[in-house]
């Protein structure tokens, strides 16, 4: 439950949230405990929060690790599975 | 995955791994605690063990947040849960963490408590939202990592004015956490485990840097390389660790470069200073009281605290009385000197924390080193 997942932005919104998509599942996050985020950018998502940035080799190095090792798929599975995540600005692309 | 054969690196695998042999001096051993869960899990799940040689040894630390939490926290939260005005959010990993006779917040659940699994402290704000009748409780657990987004789902309820959510604090702090397994053998010598050194926590140091680290090498004289959670970034921070060893060097050093800086995130930093204050004792599972190890909400913002809002009982709280969880958490024993483990206890049927989280020690030597396990405990039983 520690990990953390790169995702990238593909949308800003009021209110310090942003769309990131991941793993081919969009979904709304926080953005609150980084400064300067744009569009694009690579960060480390953890429990629906974006923690830091990254490069995008690092995100990519980490994904495919992360897929390797069936993490990816846990993770989005976790994601998926919360009973609030519907509310939250959806699980599903 | 475009990446994930560019990834397969099987031969800097292979490079790091001849690197530690040529380095490793057969005359030593070296004893390696990693802290964190996450680790453990990667050094399981690639096998990394293998690669090194028998006298380099992983000593898994306590850095699960689910496994450390004490059996009485959690039977209060799932006090709280029963309440009938009480909506319990929770991550997914602490549902089926048995507590006191075996209960469970899925228990609890299927008995008609309203537990809910949520991602995210955003969804828990959802559901104070969604629920005005209803008192929504987050329980809060996790180390540095988890903490920043209990604090800004803290800041979100008071901005809003949502005046039905409320956090029952679980958070940890890993330093503190460290200094106790360091300091155990002064207290208890039956606790000593002997410590060459420290894999530092990944995405924990993302928070908070490498800077709280530093007693570790000025105050303890312990070297402590801050790994990346892949398992070449392991190997790596391995083999540094063995150079410091070797050349009688203590420092803290950084192998995540790529994401860890010294100083960390100080704006999430600053918003836990903000939201929390440092408890004089916390206990673990495992450790016992641990001085400084854990955060409670200030005083300021009462209003969202769950032990603060909530009457909660005093009980007794049992712990499976065979299961050795807590000497399994320091890194005195390992699974197998355990009699449950793979009996009465496997990740179905879990009987303690160390079972149910995949980052937990029980959990990985079942998924990963099962059959050996208990060819071992075979082979001790019948000496
Ligand atoms: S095997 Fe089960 S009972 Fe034994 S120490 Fe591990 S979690 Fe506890």
């Amino acid at each position: 439950m520690c990990l953390a997942i790169p995702a990238q932005v593909t949308e800003l919104h009021e209110d310090t949230m942003a769309t990131v998509s991941l793993g081919g599942v969009v979904k709304r996050v926080s953005v609150a405990l980084l400064d300067d985020v744009v569009v694009g950018d690579y960060v480390l998502l953890h429990v629906g929060y974006a923690l830091h940035k990254v490069s995008e080799e690092e995100a990519q190095r980490t994904l495919a690790m992360m897929a390797e090792g069936g993490l990816l798929q846990d993770e989005l599975d976790e994601i998926a599975a919360s009973e609030g995540a519907a509310m939250a600005g959806g699980a599903g692309a | 995955m475009k990446y994930v054969d560019e990834f397969r690196d099987r031969q800097l695998a292979e490079k790091l791994a001849a690197a530690i042999r040529a380095e490793a001096d057969p005359k030593r051993i070296y004893n390696f605690m990693e802290f964190c869960g996450g680790h453990t899990h990667a050094i399981f799940r690639y096998g990394v063990q293998d690669l090194v040689p028998d006298n380099v040894n992983f000593v898994h630390g306590p850095g699960c947040p689910v496994c450390i939490l004490p059996i009485r926290r959690l039977d209060d939260a799932i006090e709280l849960a029963e309440r009938p005005e009480v909506i319990l959010c929770s991550y997914g990993d602490m549902l089926r963490v048995p507590a006191s006779k075996r209960r469970s917040l899925m228990k609890a659940k299927a008995d008609g408590a309203d537990v809910r699994m949520v991602y995210s402290t955003l969804d828990a704000l959802d559901i104070a939202r969604a629920n005005p009748d209803k008192q929504v409780v987050f329980l809060g657990i996790g180390f540095e990592t988890t903490t920043p987004p209990t604090a800004l789902a803290i800041e979100q309820a008071r901005a809003e004015g949502i005046e039905n959510f409320s956090v029952f604090c679980n958070h940890v702090l890993t330093p503190a956490a460290i200094r106790h397994i360091l300091d155990a053998p002064e207290i208890d010598p039956e606790q000593a485990v002997r410590l060459d050194g420290f894999l530092g926590p990944s995405h924990v140091s993302t928070v908070i840097g490498s800077r709280p680290y530093e007693f570790l090498s000025d105050k303890y004289a312990k070297p402590v390389v801050i790994a990346g959670f892949e398992p070449l970034d392991v190997m790596q921070s391995v083999l540094m660790l063995i150079r410091q060893v070797n050349e009688g060097r203590v420092d803290v050093e950084n192998q995540y470069t790529r994401v860890v800086t010294r100083m960390g995130n100080e704006k999430a930093q600053d918003l836990v200073a903000k939201i929390f204050e440092v408890r004089d004792t916390f206990e673990w599972r495992g450790l016992g009281s641990v001085p400084d190890s854990a955060l409670s909400i200030r005083e300021e913002y009462a209003q969202f605290d769950a032990e603060k809002r909530f009457e909660i009982s005093e009980k007794v709280s049992r712990e499976v009385k065979s299961c050795e969880c807590p000497s399994i958490l320091r890194g005195v024993k390992k699974p197998k000197d355990c009699k449950l483990f793979g009996k009465a206890c496997t990740p179905e049927s879990p009987m303690g924390s160390c079972m149910v989280s995949s980052e937990g020690a029980c959990a990985a030597y079942w998924t990963y080193r099962r059959a050996e396990t208990l060819a071992e405990m075979a082979l001790e039983a019948a000496e």
